[in-house]
């Protein structure tokens, strides 16, 4: 017989607390005294809510459980950066890395199983599309490392598109930066997505976090090439809407540019970029190519990456060059988890 | 834009074939964002009409635990729909080219059929189910040998049992043709992976996903 999971508490907003904590006939208050427990002591059960009654402790756990689950399997770099495994409870892997970098500690998570977007250079749209990840398991991969604690800073730019799945990752974000949650800053959180129009709308309406856009390419027929999603969204129309928010402020956006041999690294890919992103208070973050199986892509050489580094901040962009951590564990999001799928798919 | 239902046919189980008055020019191939009202965020379909025909057409099927597909397959004529301005890039052209399509991915080669684009083309059309065959007849007339049909979940007479890998496994591929590929994310990706293993330059192969 196939046991039956109980709906999970961890994952719940304020609001979903509080209702659920008044349907089972307990003071409203309850809702909060949840958050607290969940959030700020980070407890593994019901029964170590110590200031709930008996009754109610009695009653949540008849019909719910904390739902946070371990990694099920961890890999360490020779630089410190740390790869996660996690199992979700529909038996699918998702992938989680841990950056260190001086004093901070930055947790790259995903918001999908696997991805619809197929870009060409990425492992993880080789999986396709598994299913979408709840604002429970997005912050599970966070409350669940050895270094929950000392996390400084939250990107979403592992597995999946974050507008994908927009509805769970808005509330995940909620969760760590409400009070009532982690309380963490959104000024500490960079949502980073390939640009799917109305979901960027919304999510520069209805939250305060950074923005991160992949960009890549400023030409039309070659985005199209390497994103499929150019087809359907066009980066000029993710520009035209990012012109008409401001951003200099506290809240930045910024643009992800892999860098590919031959294909996006010469002097016309500077001049449109430039022209472009003009009056947008930006960076741009260049990117290494860690070249995948089967990819017909090869990442551009150290020169060649300086230099057009350089063209672009002689041109007024702010532009840096991402550090590469965890090559010897393949910290690029997809390897981990296909491999895990790929075995128990041999299992099966 | 706000327009009227002309007709909403289910042509096969579960999938319809949505009709309304074309009121912009498009070039075949490319897409219209369907939507019934403001709370419900639109979606984008591919055209399934020729782009000199009164019509515009979309062809969709139920999802099961979709927001928008269970209400547009309830439309009846003279019921408003929300049918935006066309756009996209997924533009066919005269050149030779091979067609690769999913289930209901058919719909932007249908467009390029009824638009004079079928002269010189081969089309891959995989399915689950027989039933999926959409416009099959229409496809043998104007392809006829270039019309190659997969399906994966039943044995139909004189169709292979499986997926378009079938034909792209043993078939020698012209590199200097163009690729369009057009379904769901995973079969896209895996034909655009075998397409370049093939050594077709990824630059020939032009994917639209349904996200």
């Amino acid at each position: 017989m196939v046991p039956v999971m109980k709906p999970a508490l961890f994952g719940k907003n304020l609001t979903e607390l509080t209702d659920l904590a008044l349907a089972l006939g307990l003071p409203k208050f309850t809702g909060k005294q949840l958050a607290g427990w969940l959030y700020h002591k980070q407890v593994d059960s019901i029964a170590d809510m110590s200031n709930l009654s008996k009754k109610a402790r009695e009653l949540l756990e008849d019909q719910y459980c904390i739902g946070v689950h371990e990694p099920v399997k961890v890999q360490a770099s020779t630089d410190g950066t740390k790869k996660y495994l996690f199992e979700t409870d529909a038996e699918q892997f998702i992938e989680t890395a841990m950056i260190p970098d001086k004093e901070r500690r930055t947790v790259c998570v995903s918001s999908q199983v696997g991805c619809k977007m197929g870009c060409l250079f990425c492992m993880t749209g080789k999986q396709g599309f598994q299913g979408q990840l709840t604002a429970g398991e997005i912050v599970n991969q966070i409350r669940s490392i050895a270094e929950r604690d000392e996390v400084s800073n939250i990107v979403y730019m592992g597995m999946g598109e974050p507008f994908d799945n927009l509805d769970e990752v808005l509330k995940s974000i909620e969760i760590l930066t409400s009070e009532w949650g982690y309380a963490m800053s959104p000024r500490r959180i960079t949502v980073s997505s390939i640009g799917i129009t109305p979901g960027l709308v919304r999510f520069l309406r209805e939250c305060e976090a950074h923005l991160a856009i992949s960009l890549h390419t400023p030409f039309h027929a070659e985005r199209q090439q390497l994103m499929p999603v150019q087809i359907a969204y066009p980066l000029q129309e993710v520009i035209d809407e990012i012109k008409q928010w401001d951003f200099s402020g506290q809240r930045r956006v910024s643009f992800e540019y892999i860098v590919f041999h031959g294909l996006n690294d010469t002097p016309q890919h500077v001049q449109e970029l430039v022209r472009m992103l003009n009056g947008i208070r930006c960076r741009i973050n260049l990117i290494r190519f860690h070249p995948i199986p089967g990819t017909p892509l090869i990442g551009t050489d150290e020169q060649t990456l300086q230099g057009f580094k350089d063209q672009l901040n002689n041109k007024g962009l702010f532009t840096t060059i991402r550090a590469s951590r965890g090559q010897d564990i393949f910290a690029a999001c997809g390897l981990l988890s296909t491999k895990a799928l790929q075995a128990e798919a041999a299992k099966r | 834009m706000i327009q009227t239902v002309i007709r909403n046919d289910e042509i096969a189980p579960g999938t319809f074939l949505l009709a309304v008055e074309r009121q912009h020019d498009f070039q075949p191939g490319e897409t219209v964002k369907v939507g019934l009202d403001d709370a419900l965020p639109p979606r984008i379909y591919s055209i399934c009409s020729g782009n000199q025909e009164d019509e515009l057409r979309i062809l969709f099927n139920i999802k099961e635990e979709g927001a928008l597909t269970p209400n547009l397959a309830q439309l009846q004529p003279g019921d408003p729909v929300m049918v935006s301005e066309p756009g996209g890039s997924f533009s066919g052209t005269a050149d030779p080219a091979v067609w690769i399509a999913t289930g209901t991915g058919i719909a932007p080669f249908y467009s390029m059929l009824h638009s004079g684009l079928a002269a010189n083309k081969t089309l891959l059309h995989g399915v689950r189910l027989a039933e999926q065959f959409y416009f099959s007849p229409e496809w043998e007339e104007a392809l006829g040998d270039h019309y190659h049909r997969f399906c994966s979940k039943e044995d139909v007479a004189g169709i292979p049992r499986g997926r378009v890998n079938l034909y792209l496994d043993r078939a020698a591929l012209p590199a200097n043709q163009k690729y369009y590929i057009c379904g769901q994310a995973t079969m896209c990706v895996e034909v655009r992976d075998l397409l370049i293993a093939k050594g077709i330059p990824f630059g020939n192969i032009v994917v639209e996903i349904y996200f």
